[in-house]
C-alpha cells in the first residue's frame, strides 16, 4: 500500500500543478470520484445519472454533459468524451475554484474568462462558437421546464428578449437585412461583465481530510 | 456659459439665501410660540387667572349682553402639540431642502453633519431666548423614530448578498459587539481605578454597561453615511448588517448591566442567564418579526378588491411586530427585519403596482424625515442636555471606541477568512472598521439610565464620541473610498440575461455541489426554494401567481416596466436605453419556427409607420372597405399555405418597416393587393400596439396559444380583451384597461370608417 500510495500522491503532486487545487482537496475529490464510479478508474454519464440530489435539478443534462465535454478540458479539442478519468473530472471541477487573496487582477480576468467560457461551452451544443437563437431557446426552456406549460410558452418570449438585448447592446446599429447569427464568446463576456462570475461561480471544496460522506450514493 | 452658470449660482445662492431667512424666521415664530406655550402651561398660577378673568365676564354676560362679538380670537393651546411638532418637521425639511439648493456643500459634508448642525443652532436659538429646548426623548425616539428607518431598510434588504455573508455578518455583530463592549468597559475601569483622575467612583459594571451603550454600530448613522458614498454591495451589506443584527447583543448587555449595576454583584449563573437572554431576545425576536410577517403575506392574498388599503397592512403588521417584541424586551429591530424580509416576497405577489410604488415611496418618506428629525434633536439634545465635562473619560472614550473597532474588526477577519471562500482584502477590513459609526441609538440608551452620578458624564460621552464618528468619520470616509479605490456600486440595472444566467448559475452550482458530494451553502438555498415553491407560496400567494416561476415574474416585471417607461415618455421623444435599430427580425432566422413575435418597436419608428400608412391610406381607401372583419378571420381556418404566404407577408412587413426608417424613400413597390393586406395588418397592428407591449408579458403567461400563430391579431386580441375579464386584476389594470378601451375603439374605427384623417388625428394624438 505504502508504494501506489507514493505513486498516487506523485500523480496527484501533478494535478496539484496543473489544475491548482490543493493536495487535500485532491484526495477529497479522488475519494468521492472512487465513490461515484464504484472503485473503477472512469466515471461514464450513468454514474453521474444516478446521483439522487441531482434528480431535481433543471439543468442536469447540461451540467452532466459539461463533464464530458472534451473543449472543458483546455486543450482545445472538440467533441465529447464517453467516459472521463479521474484528471478530466478535475480539470473540470477546477472552473469552479474561487479567487485567493493573492490572486492579482490579470489572473482574475484571467479566471473570470475561463469561468465564462465554461458557460458559453454548456450553452454552445453544437460547438460552433456561437449560441444560437434556438440553442438560448433551449437554454431558457430547461430552467423553466419544471414550471409546466406556463414555462414553456413563456420560455421563447424570454429568450427572444434575451437574444434582443444582447444584439441590441452589442450590435448597437444593424442593417434591416442583416441577420445576427448568434451570440459569440466576446458578446457573451460583454452581456455578463456586470456579474463578476470569479466572485460568484464557484463551491466550496472541502480542504480537510474528512471520511467519505454518505450524501448522494 | 460661463455667465449663465454664474448667475444660476448667484440665483441659487440668493435662492438658498432666502430659505435660509424664512427658515430663522420660522425659528423665530416657532421659538416664541414655544415659550409662550410654556409660560401658559407651566404657570399653575396662571390659570385660574383666565378661569377668575372669565367668570366676572360671565357674570357681566349674564347681566350686560353687550359683549361684542369676537371676530378674531387666539386659541393656541387647542391645536399646540401638533401644530408644535408640524412646525418641527418642516423645519427639519426645509433644512435638508436648502442643503441640496446649496451647490457644493452636498458634497464635501454629508447630511447628517449638516442637520446635527443645524440642531445646534436650533438649540442655540432657543436657548438663548432662554427657553428650555427639548430633549430627544427616549420614547419618541425608539416608538415613533427609529421604526420607520429600520422597515425601510428591512423591507428593502438585499437578500442574496445579505444570506451569502450571513455568517461573516453575525461574526461581527455578536462577537464584535461584546468583544467592543468588554474591552471598553473593562479599560475605561482599568483607567478610572488609576489616582489622578478623579474617576474613583465609577465602578466596573457601570463601566461595563457604558460600554455595552457605546459599542453598538448604529443603523441610522451607518444608512446615512453610506448612501452618500455609493460602496459596493458587500461591504454595505457587512456593514449595514452587523449594525442592524448587534441591537440584540446590545439590549441584552444594556439590561444585563443595567440589573446588576444597582445590584453591584454578578455570579457565573446570572452570565449563564445572560448568554440564555441573548438567544431568547434574537430568536424571539426573529419568530415575532416571522409570524407577522407571515400573517401580513396571507392578508395580502385577499386585497384583490381593496387596493387601496394594502400598503396599510403592511406598514401596520410591521409595526405590530415592533412593538410586540418590545413589550417582551426582545429585539424590536430584528423582529421588524424578519417581518419585511418575510412578507416581501409574497406581498409583492399579491399586492398591485400602485401599491408597491406607494409602499415604497410611504417607506422613503417616513424613514428621511425620522432620520433627518433624529440627527437635528440630536444637535439641540447636546445644548440642552446637562452636561459634565471630564476631559481623560471623555478622550479616552473617543480613542477606545475607534481601537477597539480596529482591533476588532481585523481579528475577527482573520478568523471569519479562513471560512469565507471568498476572503475580505485589508482595503474592506479598513472600510468596515472605519464605518462603524455611533448614533442616536447609543444616545437615547444613555438617557435611559437612571443613575444620575453617572449619567451626566457618560452622556457627554456619548454625545462626544456621536459627533466624532459623524463628523470626522462621516467627512473622510468619501475621500478615503476614493483614495483606496475601493469598488463601487455597479449602477446598471438588472437585464434579462443577467437574471438567466443568474438562475442558472444557482442551478449549476447546486448541481455541482451534488456531483462533489456535499452539503454547501448552494444545495440548502436549493431546498428551501424547493420547499417555498412546494408549501409557502400556494398559501401566500393569490391565484396563478404561486406558480408563477421567478424568471417569467422578472421577465413580466421587466415588460411592465418598458411599457410605462414608453407610455410615458411619449413625445418627449426620448427613447429607452437602447437607441439600436436591431429588431426580432434580425434575430429571427429565415425559417421562423411557430413562435409568437413580439417586436418591439421605438417610438421614433412609431411616428414613421404611422406617417407612412397615413399616406398609403389616401391610395386605398376603396380597398379598405373590401377587406372586412370577417375575410381576415377566415384565413386561420384556411389551409397552411394561405399560413405560410401569411407569415411571409409579416415578415416582409416587418422588414419593410425597418427598411423605410432606414432608408427614408416613399416609395411602395408591392403589389396592391398585398399592399392592402399588408395595409390592414399595419392597421390591425397599430391597433395592436399600444397594447401589445402592455400585456406582452402577460400574454406570455396564458396558455391559450394552441391556436395557429401567424392569426389575425384582431382575433387574438378579441380573444385577449374577452379573457381579461375573468382574469383576476394584475397589477398596473388600469393601464391596460385605458388601452384596452382605446384598443377596441380603435378597432371599429379602423374597420368601420377608416377615413386617414381622423386616423391620422387619432393616431398623433394617442402618440403624444
Amino acid at each position: 500500500m505504502g508504494a501506489s500510495q507514493t505513486h498516487s500522491e506523485h500523480k496527484f503532486q501533478d494535478l496539484v500543478d496543473k489544475t491548482g487545487f490543493s493536495l487535500e482537496q485532491i484526495i477529497n475529490l479522488h475519494k468521492r470520484f472512487k465513490q461515484l464510479s464504484g472503485n473503477e478508474d472512469t466515471i461514464s454519464r450513468e454514474n453521474l445519472d444516478s446521483i439522487p440530489a441531482l434528480a431535481t435539478n433543471p439543468i442536469r443534462k447540461q451540467i452532466i454533459e459539461a463533464f464530458f465535454d472534451k473543449r472543458n478540458q483546455r486543450q482545445d479539442e472538440v467533441g465529447s468524451f464517453h467516459e472521463i478519468g479521474f484528471e478530466q473530472f478535475l480539470m473540470v471541477m477546477s472552473h469552479f475554484r474561487p479567487p485567493t487573496l493573492k490572486t492579482t487582477e490579470e489572473e482574475r480576468e484571467v479566471m473570470r474568462r475561463e469561468k465564462l467560457r465554461f458557460l458559453f461551452n454548456m450553452h454552445d451544443t453544437d460547438s460552433d462558437g456561437t449560441i444560437t437563437l434556438d440553442e438560448y431557446r433551449k437554454v431558457v426552456e430547461e430552467l423553466l421546464s419544471k414550471s409546466g406549460a406556463i414555462g414553456l410558452e413563456a420560455a421563447k418570449a424570454i429568450a427572444d428578449a434575451a437574444m434582443l438585448e444582447v444584439a441590441s447592446t452589442n450590435v448597437p446599429h444593424m442593417e434591416p437585412d442583416e441577420f445576427y447569427e448568434g451570440i459569440t464568446f466576446e458578446h457573451f463576456e460583454q452581456i455578463l461583465k456586470g456579474l463578476e462570475m470569479e466572485s460568484r461561480m464557484h463551491i466550496r471544496f472541502l480542504d480537510v481530510n474528512t471520511t467519505t460522506m454518505h450524501c448522494g450514493k | 456659459m460661463a455667465e449663465l452658470l454664474g448667475s444660476s449660482s448667484v440665483r441659487s445662492g440668493r435662492a438658498s439665501f432666502c430659505l435660509r431667512v424664512v427658515g430663522f424666521v420660522l425659528l423665530l415664530v416657532f421659538a416664541a410660540a414655544a415659550s409662550a406655550s410654556r409660560d401658559i402651561s407651566n404657570g399653575t398660577s396662571k390659570e385660574p387667572n383666565p378661569a377668575r378673568e372669565e367668570d366676572p365676564h360671565h357674570r357681566s354676560n349674564t347681566t350686560h349682553h353687550k359683549k361684542a362679538f369676537p371676530v378674531l380670537s387666539f386659541n393656541y393651546e387647542h391645536v399646540r402639540t401638533p401644530f408644535e411638532i408640524s412646525l418641527w418637521i418642516l423645519l427639519a425639511l426645509l433644512m435638508k431642502l436648502g442643503f441640496h439648493i446649496i451647490p457644493r456643500l452636498s458634497h464635501v459634508v454629508p447630511e447628517s453633519c449638516l442637520l446635527i448642525f443645524v440642531g445646534l443652532l436650533v438649540g442655540g436659538i432657543i436657548k438663548a431666548i432662554g427657553e428650555k429646548p427639548p430633549i430627544l426623548d427616549s420614547t419618541l425616539f425608539f416608538l415613533y423614530l427609529l421604526p420607520p428607518i429600520i422597515l425601510d431598510a428591512g423591507y428593502f434588504l438585499p437578500i442574496r448578498p445579505f444570506t451569502e455573508n450571513l455568517g461573516t455578518i453575525l461574526v461581527f455583530a455578536v462577537v464584535g459587539t461584546l468583544w467592543n463592549a468588554f474591552f471598553i468597559g473593562g479599560m475605561m475601569y482599568a483607567v478610572c481605578q488609576i489616582e489622578g483622575t478623579g474617576l474613583g467612583g465609577v465602578d466596573l459594571l457601570s463601566c461595563l454597561l457604558f460600554g455595552a451603550i457605546i459599542s453598538a454600530v448604529d443603523p441610522v448613522a451607518v444608512l446615512a453615511m453610506f448612501e452618500e458614498i455609493h460602496i459596493n454591495e458587500l461591504l454595505h451589506i457587512l456593514v449595514f448588517g452587523e449594525s442592524l443584527l448587534n441591537d440584540a447583543v446590545t439590549v441584552v448587555l444594556y439590561h444585563l448591566f443595567e440589573e446588576f449595576a444597582h445590584i453591584g454583584t454578578v455570579t457565573v449563573a446570572d452570565a449563564f442567564l445572560g448568554v440564555v437572554c441573548f438567544f431568547v431576545v434574537s430568536l424571539g425576536g426573529i419568530l415575532v418579526g416571522a409570524i407577522y410577517g407571515i400573517l401580513g403575506a396571507f392578508t395580502s392574498r385577499f386585497t384583490s378588491h381593496t387596493r387601496v388599503i394594502e400598503p396599510l397592512f403592511v406598514f401596520l403588521y410591521s409595526y405590530m411586530a415592533y412593538l410586540s417584541a418590545e413589550v417582551f424586551h426582545l429585539s424590536g429591530i430584528m423582529s421588524l427585519i424578519a417581518c419585511g424580509v418575510m412578507m416581501r416576497p409574497y406581498v409583492e405577489a399579491n399586492i398591485s403596482h400602485k401599491s408597491y410604488t406607494t409602499i415604497k415611496y410611504f417607506l422613503k418618506m417616513w424613514s428621511s424625515v425620522s432620520e433627518t428629525l433624529i440627527f437635528i434633536f440630536l444637535g439641540v439634545s447636546t445644548v440642552a442636555g446637562p452636561h459634565s465635562w471630564n476631559w481623560t473619560f471623555v478622550v479616552l472614550t473617543v480613542i477606545l471606541c475607534f481601537v477597539s473597532r480596529m482591533l476588532g474588526v481585523v481579528g475577527l477577519t482573520y478568523i471569519i477568512n479562513k471560512f469565507r471562500i471568498v476572503k475580505l482584502t485589508k482595503k474592506e477590513q479598513f472600510i468596515v472598521a472605519y464605518g462603524g459609526l455611533r448614533g442616536a441609538i447609543a444616545f437615547s440608551l444613555g438617557f435611559l439610565l437612571t443613575n444620575d452620578k453617572m449619567k451626566d458624564m457618560f452622556l457627554t460621552a456619548i454625545i462626544t464620541v456621536i459627533f466624532f464618528t459623524v463628523f470626522v468619520q462621516g467627512m473622510t470616509i468619501k475621500p478615503l473610498v476614493d483614495l483606496l479605490a475601493v469598488k463601487k456600486k455597479k449602477e446598471s440595472k438588472r437585464s434579462i440575461n443577467e437574471e438567466i444566467h443568474t438562475q442558472f448559475l444557482d442551478h449549476l452550482l447546486t448541481g455541482i455541489e451534488d456531483v462533489c458530494g456535499h452539503y454547501g451553502h448552494h444545495h440548502w438555498k436549493d431546498k428551501l426554494n424547493r420547499f417555498n415553491k412546494a408549501y409557502v407560496k400556494k398559501w401566500l400567494i393569490a391565484g396563478e401567481r404561486s406558480t408563477e416561476p421567478q424568471l417569467i415574474s422578472f421577465y413580466n416585471k421587466l415588460e411592465m416596466k418598458q411599457a410605462i417607461m414608453l407610455v410615458e415618455s411619449g413625445s418627449a421623444a426620448k427613447l429607452p436605453s437602447t437607441l439600436s435599430s436591431v429588431s426580432m427580425q434580425n434575430i429571427q432566422p429565415r425559417a421562423q419556427p411557430r413562435g409568437r413575435i413580439i417586436p418591439r418597436i421605438s417610438k421614433g419608428r412609431e411616428e414613421e409607420i404611422r406617417k407612412l400608412l397615413r399616406a398609403n391610406l389616401q391610395k386605398t381607401r376603396q380597398r379598405l372597405r373590401s377587406y372586412s372583419r370577417h375575410d381576415l378571420m377566415i384565413d386561420p381556418f384556411e389551409d397552411n399555405m394561405s399560413e405560410v404566404r401569411f407569415r411571409k407577408q409579416r415578415v416582409e412587413m416587418e422588414r419593410r418597416m425597418s427598411h423605410y426608417l432606414t432608408v427614408p424613400a416613399n416609395r411602395q413597390e408591392a403589389p396592391p393587393v398585398r399592399k392592402v393586406r399588408f395595409e390592414s395588418d399595419h392597421q390591425v397592428y397599430l391597433a395592436d400596439d399600444g397594447d401589445s407591449r402592455a400585456v406582452s408579458g402577460r400574454r406570455a403567461t396564458q396558455p391559450n396559444l394552441s391556436s395557429p400563430d401567424a392569426v389575425s391579431l384582431l382575433d387574438e386580441s378579441s380573444q385577449r380583451a374577452n379573457q381579461r375579464s375573468p382574469d383576476p386584476p394584475r397589477r398596473g389594470p388600469e393601464l391596460q384597461e385605458s388601452q384596452e378601451e382605446q384598443d377596441q375603439l380603435k378597432l371599429s374605427r379602423c374597420l368601420s370608417d377608416p377615413g386617414p384623417n381622423k386616423d391620422g388625428d387619432e393616431d398623433s394624438s394617442f402618440i403624444s
